[in-house]
């Protein structure tokens, strides 16, 4: 019996022009993956040790040793303003960072899966009540929403972490929602009502499961998502207040001081470059769990 | 189809008198107006005339009604950290938004219509990667860090355009830059991503066996259907657009819209930010509605099915 | 005997992938008369698909391509035409319908406007001339009430009405070969019998040359003139219809006229055929059905038979036949 691959699959779909995978080609795949994996495990890293690692506390002022370029002994990616040393806030801020991400992907990936199945499964008014809102708070601007929060709560983490979630699960359900209608209408989860399973039972038991897949694509996408967002409240003055580094008010903090007599461009570009390496590397691994699970996805 | 419409705006206007409610309550969650506007050495006599001009010692529920008997009359109160009326605030900045906001919308669709497209359909090709490039990095490094750099690299370094101001052509030229760039790679790639689906689609098969010009295949039959999925996602396009205009308009001391939220925010001054709320409340839903309704007109079967 | 419209010589067409070459279509050579009716039938994966997109040379791109060989359409190769030339021809001269009628057609146009297109491209008709072209084309299919048709949508018709509107988009223009690809295999079986019924008619009326591709017995007994078996990539044997069914030389074709239900036969084990087609990067040394053959000799698994001649319509590559 030999192993078939049916040349049917190759009529509809083969789309690629190279014959045998080149070495390169492998290599950048391989790349892909094991470079945004070492940069989310030294976030980690940072987010739970930075009270070990960094080499000074983020809010020690050195007013003798102001806008030091990156370099200066003692001072590895430069000093602030205040003359606080970069690296040591850019690991806090990693900290920080992490903490709203982590929190707020917790809160909106699970409010708004359940809400997702529930309006999937159940159908009905259900449905269209709950889709209705969802379209709202989809197109609702969230930069608007985090604007009016900090007005009437002032900014701190919480407020930042409510802004982000109070919006954000609606992506979820949404996603959540098609897969759960899919699943809904197939065998299984017929045999699952002609054995009398309840409807509670059915959602748990059946519907969550096959959903885990794409959720979890996403939610590693949301953590760098979450990051830049809200670095984006931190750099208006919105998100989290100084003296706590967030990248985004470090970025902001910079911005007075780019032009001559400072340059201190380092003060700015550090963290921005962190947000960006840390969302690339979140999209680059949610694109890489999606592959593993279902390579007929692959976008390329 | 016009019952569909009617259905529809009926909609918009629960929903916007729920958020009007949820804004009107939000604003006042928790903050005190007065910790801002008044001084260390007021007297509790003068704090109490300061809530009393404010409107805000009454009970909430007389606040609620007065609001919103002062929203219909299009009376949208003072603002408390300027000497003027919030629809003053509005009628400067809201101009200078639009200015801004327009030429970056067109500019951003068109741009992420022409590169999605050359991307879809020359893959592989340096245009496609190049696209992908822009496209992940676009999303992954922050907007305004990009614009700052810009600002660095353009105005303090090579002195070639202006950071402020906003009086010459040059002058628009890093905004709306920034602009774009927020909008360009989240469109772009679903151009792309929409364009490669109708691309396998029999349909644009049978367009090629009548032997029609690959020009005509892709953008009469292709792009036709390629657009229905983008234009659903409209309503999310524009809070993207709303976002990035704050910010821009941060960086750029652009006086609109934008750049006075954030200050009003500073202050605490409710009134200013709540009616910014809900006239951009009011473009969301007014955006939702007709994305809604051009839906059903590129989609025959939608408009036949309602009707 | 009437003159040959298509001559397909010694056809090579292979898919460049990540895993390396698939030759789907290797070293197949037929030809087809005018107002005459070729089948192509095969197991799914055999290349006769790609066959017919070889012909039309609308391979998916990138990764297909036509590594060899002629397709000559009324004397002229258009393996060599040029790009411009070829779309000129397409519509034209060579036309197809293909398998999926819910997906063929533009849904966000009406009918009509998709049929004129096709006229408009191809023929230098003053616009008033247009539309009773168009409602002609509809006519020959058997369209009820064109006049009114022609402003609906594709959503508006049912399957069997909208493959006859694909049919009238590729017939619009009187080309000279119509390749047809599964057309019936989505449709109802009642439908199936009205539509094979046009084709006839069809040919009649317009002396068409049809390349009919299926995995049906049943429709190729009831329309085709001759057939092609085609296996993993090459035609096994070619011969006029009756005679495939009475007197099938080739094992392969044996088995699959077996495997055709029967209903006048009671009691009987469905027969199917042994193992599975071999994959197209794998292929087997030798005859490339050896594997599955139940009379396979030893020189079978060694070297690939060559194509015999019988008679002038019949060919057959197997090494039982001298």
């Amino acid at each position: 019996m030999q192993t078939q691959t049916t040349a049917t699959a190759i009529d509809t779909k083969a789309k690629r022009k190279y014959s045998g995978m080149p070495r390169s080609r492998r290599i950048m795949q391989n790349l892909t993956f094991w470079i945004p994996v070492v940069i989310f495990a030294l976030l980690i890293t940072c987010a739970i040790f930075a009270h070990f690692i960094a080499p000074y506390p983020f809010d020690k002022m050195d007013m003798v040793n102001r806008w030091a370029p990156p370099g200066t002994p003692g001072h590895l990616l430069g000093t602030d303003t205040l003359g606080r040393d970069i690296l040591s806030r850019v690991i806090y801020g990693a900290q920080t960072s992490l903490a709203v991400s982590l929190l707020v992907v917790a809160i909106t990936a699970g409010f708004g899966t359940a809400l997702g199945i529930l309006s999937g499964y159940l159908g009905g008014n259900v449905d269209s009540v709950i889709m209705r809102i969802t379209d709202i708070a989809l197109s609702f601007p969230g930069m608007l929403m985090a604007i009016l929060l900090a007005v009437s709560l002032g900014p701190g983490f919480m407020t930042v972490v409510f802004a982000l979630s109070i919006l954000g699960w609606a992506g979820y359900t949404r996603l959540v929602r098609g897969e759960a209608l899919r699943i809904r209408n197939s065998d299984f989860v017929a045999q699952a009502r002609v054995a009398g399973a309840s409807s509670w039972r059915i959602m748990l038991v059946h519907i969550f499961p096959n959903i885990v897949n794409p959720l979890i694509v996403i939610m590693t996408m949301a953590v760098g998502m979450m990051i830049l967002a809200e670095s984006g409240m931190s750099y208006l003055g919105i998100g989290i207040p100084p003296p706590r580094p967030s990248w985004g008010n470090m970025v902001s903090d910079g911005r007075a001081y780019l032009s001559p007599p400072q340059s201190a461009w380092w003060i700015s570009v550090f963290p921005g470059i962190c947000i960006g390496l840390v969302v690339m590397s979140g999209n680059f691994l949610g694109d890489w769990v999606r592959d593993k699970m279902d390579p007929r996805l692959r976008q390329l | 189809m016009t019952r569909f419409i009617i259905i529809r705006f009926l909609q918009s206007i629960v929903a916007f008198f729920g958020i009007m409610v949820l804004v009107f309550f939000l604003v006042r969650a928790s903050g005190d107006p007065t910790v801002f506007l008044r001084s260390t050495t007021s007297t509790p006599e003068q704090v109490d005339l300061l809530r009393h001009k404010l409107g805000i010692d009454k009970g909430i529920g007389t606040q609620f009604w007065i609001y919103l008997k002062d929203y219909a009359k299009l009376d949208f109160g003072q603002s408390y950290s300027q000497q003027r009326t919030v629809a003053q605030e509005i009628k400067d900045s809201l101009p200078n938004t639009l200015k801004l906001g327009i030429p970056s919308f067109v500019i951003g669709m068109i741009l992420a219509i022409l590169l999605g497209v050359w991307s879809a359909t020359k893959r592989d090709s340096w245009i496609d990667n190049g696209v992908k490039f822009i496209a992940v990095l676009g999303q992954a490094l922050p907007g305004f860090w990009v614009a700052i750099m810009a600002v660095f690299i353009f105005s303090v370094h090579w002195r070639l355009l202006p950071a402020q101001g906003n009086n010459s052509i040059a002058c628009y030229v890093l905004p709306v830059g920034t602009m774009v760039f927020f909008m360009l790679p989240g469109m772009m790639r679903l151009v792309r991503s929409s364009m490669l689906d109708v691309l396998d689609s029999e349909y644009v098969k049978l367009a090629r066996i009548k032997g029609l010009s690959e020009t005509k295949v892709i953008w009469k039959h292709a792009l036709r259907n390629a657009m229905i999925s983008p234009l659903t996602t409209a309503g999310m396009l524009f809070a993207g657009i709303v976002g990035g205009a704050v910010i821009t308009e941060n960086i750029f001391n652009w006086p609109g819209m934008g750049r006075l939220a954030v200050t009003a925010t500073m202050a605490r001054d409710f009134p200013v930010v709540q009616t910014i709320a809900l006239l951009v409340a009011i473009m969301v839903l007014g955006i939702n509605l007709f994305v809604d309704i051009a839906y059903a007109w590129v989609d025959p079967q939608i408009r036949y099915q309602k009707s | 005997m009437s003159n040959i419209v298509l001559q397909v010589e010694d056809l090579h067409t292979s898919f460049f992938t990540r895993m390396g070459e698939v030759k789907a279509v290797d070293g197949v050579s037929f030809f087809v008369r005018e107002s005459e009716t070729f089948g192509i039938v095969g197991e799914s994966g055999c290349g006769k698909s790609v066959t017919g997109l070889s012909i039309m040379r609308l391979l998916p791109e990138p990764g297909g391509r036509v590594t060899g060989g002629k397709v000559i359409l009324e004397g002229k190769n258009i393996l060599e035409l040029n790009k411009k030339m070829m779309r000129a021809y397409r519509g034209k001269m060579v036309s197809m319908i293909l398998q999926d009628p819910m997906q063929s057609l533009n849904p966000v146009y009406q009918i009509g406007d998709q049929i004129a297109e096709s006229v408009r491209l191809h023929q230098d008709l003053p616009e008033n001339m247009v539309e009773p072209e168009v409602i002609s084309a509809l006519r020959l299919l058997r369209i009820p009430a064109p006049e009114s048709r022609i402003n609906e949508y594709p959503f508006q018709l049912s399957g069997g009405m909208r493959q006859r509107v694909v049919g009238a988009i590729a017939m619009s223009c009187r080309p000279r070969l119509l390749i047809a690809d599964e057309p019936t295999t989505a449709l109802d079986a009642t439908i199936q019998a009205q539509y094979i019924a046009l084709f006839e008619d069809i040919q009649a009326k317009t002396n068409v040359a049809i390349i009919f591709i299926t995995h049906d017995f049943a429709v190729i007994s009831r329309i085709c003139d001759r057939v092609g078996v085609m296996y993993a990539g090459k035609i096994v044997e070619t011969a006029p219809t009756r005679e495939i069914f009475k007197a099938p030389r080739h094992p392969y074709t044996s088995a699959l006229i077996q495997s055709v239900p029967r209903l006048d036969r009671k009691d009987e084990r469905l027969f199917s055929i042994e193992g599975q087609p071999p994959s197209m990067m794998h292929l087997p040394a030798g005859c490339r059905f050896s594997p599955r053959c139940t009379v396979s000799m030893d020189i079978c698994k060694e070297q690939e038979p060559p194509e015999i001649k019988l008679t002038e319509d019949h060919s057959v590559s197997c090494w039982r036949v001298k």
